[in-house]
C-alpha cells in the first residue's frame, strides 16, 4: 500500500520578498496619507519622481549587470526605497535632488554591492545621507504644515517650485517654507533660550503643536500604528523598534529629568522628525539589520543611542540616516556575537568560532 | 639592459601595477588633496620628483648598504630629498605649498616610495631604477589628476581652477567653467567623494583589464584554429 504525498499544502509561504515589500509599502499607506494631508502636493510629486526614477535605476543597472529584469524590477523593493526616501525628503526639494538622492541610493547603495541582499547599508539612507552632504541648504525646504500665516500652495504652484526653482509670484521663501520644529529647537536652544520659552514663542510657538509638532504628531502617530501592524504580522521583528524607542525614551527622559530647561521632553523625541518611519520601517530593513534576537535589540538601541546623541549635540536637526548608517555598519559583529545556542550544545562550546570555520 | 625591460618597467608604472589603482600604496594623500586637478597635479609632481631621486640614489649606494640597516637609511634618503622638494616648493610655488600644506612633507610616509627603494631600487643599475621611479610616479599623478578632474568637475563644475598656483600669472584666466550657475555637489569635494571616486576609477580599469583579456584570449584561440587548419 502506498501512502499519497503531497508537498505540505498547509502552510503557504508568505515571506517572500514580494509580500514583504507589499505588506511593508500598504502599512506605510496611513501614515504618508497624513504627511500629504499636512505637507500638500510636494509629497505626491516627489513620491511619483522617486519611484520613476528608482525603477528607471533599477532597471538599468539590472541590465548592466546581465539580472532579469522584470522579477527584480516588480518585487518592490526599488520602489520602496524610493517612498522612504521621497518621505524623508524635504517636500520642496528641487526635482533633480530628488533624482540624485535615488539614482545614488541604488546604485551606491544597492547595485554596486550586489544587489537586494548583497547591501550592507539601507540604499533610501545611503540616499538620503549623500543628499543632506552635499545640498544642505536645499534639504532645508520644508513645508509648513497647515499652520496659518504661511501660504499653502496648491498643485501647480509647488509642481512650479519643484521642478523651475521659482517661487510663485508675490511670495518668497520664507512664507512657503519654514524650518522643522526639531531644527528649530535646535536653533533656538543654540541662542541659550529655554525650552519652555521656545514653546511660549510668539513665531516659533505654534509650530510645537501638542506634542511632537503640528502634523508631526500624526504622522508620526499613524505611522506607530502601521508598524505596530506589521510587527504582528511578524513582517518585521517587534525587537529593533522596541530597542530603538526604548532606548531614546530613557536617555531622553534621563536628560530631560535632569535639566527641563535645555533637554527637549522624550514626548517630543518620540512624536516629532521621522522617527517612526525609521523605528518601524527603515531600522527594520531585513537586508541591513541584525539577524539575531539578541543582536536585534542591541540593533534598535544602538540606533535609539546615535539619534539621541546626534539631535542633541550633533550638527544637524535629526540624526536618523547617519544613525542607521553607523548600526549598518556593526550588523555583522552583532551577528557574529550574539550567534544563539544551538540546540543540545551548551553555551560554553558555542559559538565554535575558529579560523578554519570563518575562511570556509 | 634591453628595451624591452624598459617597456616592461614603463608598463608596469603607469598600469599593471599602477601605485595608487593596483597597489593602493599612498592613498592618504591621493584621498586627501584631490579637489581640484592643480592640487593633483602639484602633489603628483611632487611625488614623482621624490620618486626618481630616491630611487636613484638608493641605487646607488645599493652596494655599501648593509642589508640589516637598509631601511633606516632608504627613509633618511628620502627623509632629505622630501625636505628639500618641500624648501623648494615653499620658495617657488608659495601659493601651492600652503593650500598642499602638510601632505608635501607627508610624502616621506608615501608607502609607495620606500617600497620602490626597497623593491626595485635596491636590486637594480641606477638608470632602470631611475626609469622605474619617473613611471610609477607618472602612474601616480595621473591617478591623482584624473581623480582631480572628477571631483572638480562634479563637485565645483569647472576645471583647471586656480592653475595660477602651479604655472604663474598667464594661468590665472585657464579655469574652464564646464556648467555655468552649477550649484556644486558638496560631496565630490569633500573626503567620501575621494573614495567613491577612486573606486570608480579602480572598477574602470578592471573593465578595461577584463576585456582586454578577453580580446588577448580570443586571440589566442584563433592563432591556435589557424595552426590547426
Amino acid at each position: 500500500m502506498q501512502f499519497k504525498t503531497t508537498s505540505s499544502p498547509h502552510y503557504t509561504p508568505e515571506n517572500s520578498v514580494n509580500t514583504i515589500m507589499r505588506r511593508v509599502l500598504l502599512a506605510m499607506i496611513p501614515g504618508t496619507l497624513a504627511t500629504i494631508f499636512f505637507f500638500g502636493w510636494g509629497v505626491i510629486i516627489n513620491m511619483l519622481l522617486a519611484c520613476v526614477v528608482a525603477l528607471g535605476t533599477e532597471a538599468l543597472m539590472l541590465g548592466m549587470r546581465n539580472r532579469a529584469i522584470k522579477p527584480y524590477l516588480l518585487d518592490g523593493s526599488a520602489i520602496l526605497t524610493a517612498c522612504l526616501l521621497a518621505l524623508a525628503l524635504p517636500q520642496l526639494a528641487p526635482w533633480w535632488l530628488t533624482c540624485i538622492a535615488t539614482v545614488s541610493a541604488i546604485i551606491f547603495g544597492k547595485h554596486l554591492y550586489g544587489g537586494l541582499g548583497f547591501n550592507p547599508f539601507n540604499p533610501a539612507m545611503v540616499g538620503y545621507v549623500i543628499a543632506i552632504i552635499s545640498f544642505p541648504k536645499e534639504m532645508t525646504q520644508w513645508v509648513p504644515p497647515l499652520l496659518e500665516g504661511y501660504t499653502h500652495l496648491n498643485f501647480l504652484q509647488t509642481f512650479q517650485v519643484i521642478f523651475g526653482g521659482q517661487v510663485p509670484a508675490g511670495l518668497s521663501w520664507d512664507a512657503i517654507t519654514m524650518a522643522t520644529p526639531l531644527d528649530t529647537l535646535k536653533t533656538q536652544l543654540g541662542l541659550e533660550l529655554s525650552i519652555n520659552d521656545i514653546h511660549q514663542h510668539e513665531v516659533y510657538g505654534p509650530m510645537f503643536g501638542a506634542v511632537g509638532g503640528i502634523g508631526w504628531e500624526w504622522i508620526n502617530g499613524l505611522f506607530l500604528a502601521g508598524g505596530l501592524w506589521l510587527a504582528m504580522k511578524r513582517v518585521i521583528d517587534w525587537r529593533i523598534p522596541a530597542g530603538l524607542l526604548g532606548t531614546l525614551f530613557f536617555l531622553s527622559n534621563s536628560f530631560a529629568l535632569y535639566d527641563y530647561s535645555s533637554f527637549t521632553p522624550p514626548t517630543f523625541h518620540m512624536f516629532s522628525g521621522g522617527i517612526m518611519l525609521a523605528a518601524f520601517f527603515i531600522a527594520t530593513d531585513p537586508v541591513t539589520a541584525a539577524t539575531t534576537p539578541r543582536g536585534r535589540w542591541i540593533f534598535g538601541a544602538g540606533i535609539g543611542f546615535f539619534i539621541f546623541v546626534i539631535r542633541t549635540w550633533g550638527g544637524y536637526p535629526d540624526g536618523i540616516a547617519f544613525a542607521v548608517l553607523l548600526m549598518n555598519m556593526t550588523t555583522p559583529l552583532l551577528d557574529y556575537y550574539t550567534m544563539p545556542r544551538a540546540f543540545g550544545h551548551h553555551w560554553r562550546e558555542f559559538p565554535q568560532h575558529t579560523k578554519k570555520h570563518d575562511d570556509e | 639592459m634591453s628595451n624591452a625591460d624598459y617597456n616592461e618597467i614603463s608598463k608596469n608604472g603607469l598600469w599593471t601595477n599602477n601605485v595608487a589603482l593596483v597597489q593602493l600604496l599612498g592613498l592618504c594623500p591621493l584621498l586627501a588633496v584631490t579637489g581640484t586637478v592643480i592640487n593633483g597635479l602639484g602633489l603628483g609632481v611632487a611625488t614623482l620628483l621624490t620618486l626618481v631621486l630616491s630611487n636613484s640614489s638608493v641605487s646607488l649606494i645599493r652596494h655599501w648598504v648593509r642589508p640589516e640597516v637598509r631601511v633606516p637609511v632608504f627613509v633618511l634618503i628620502i627623509a632629505s630629498i622630501v625636505t628639500t622638494i618641500e624648501l623648494s616648493m615653499n620658495a617657488w610655488f608659495h601659493d601651492l605649498y600652503n593650500v598642499l600644506g602638510i601632505f608635501i612633507p607627508l610624502i616621506v610616509t608615501n608607502c609607495s616610495i620606500l617600497a620602490r627603494a626597497e623593491a626595485f631600487a635596491s636590486k637594480n643599475k641606477v638608470l632602470p631604477s631611475m626609469i622605474d621611479g619617473f613611471m610609477m610616479g607618472l602612474g601616480f599623478t595621473a591617478v591623482l589628476v584624473l581623480l582631480g578632474g572628477m571631483r572638480e568637475l562634479v563637485g565645483r563644475g569647472t576645471l583647471l581652477a586656480d592653475a595660477h598656483l602651479m604655472f604663474g600669472e598667464v594661468a590665472r584666466n585657464w579655469t574652464l567653467v564646464i556648467f555655468d550657475d552649477y550649484t556644486g555637489l558638496l560631496l565630490a569635494i569633500l573626503p567620501p567623494g575621494a573614495f567613491i571616486g577612486l573606486g570608480l576609477i579602480i572598477a574602470g580599469k578592471n573593465i578595461i583589464d577584463k576585456r582586454l583579456s578577453k580580446r588577448q584570449a580570443q586571440a589566442v584561440q584563433n592563432t591556435g584554429q589557424e595552426a590547426i587548419a
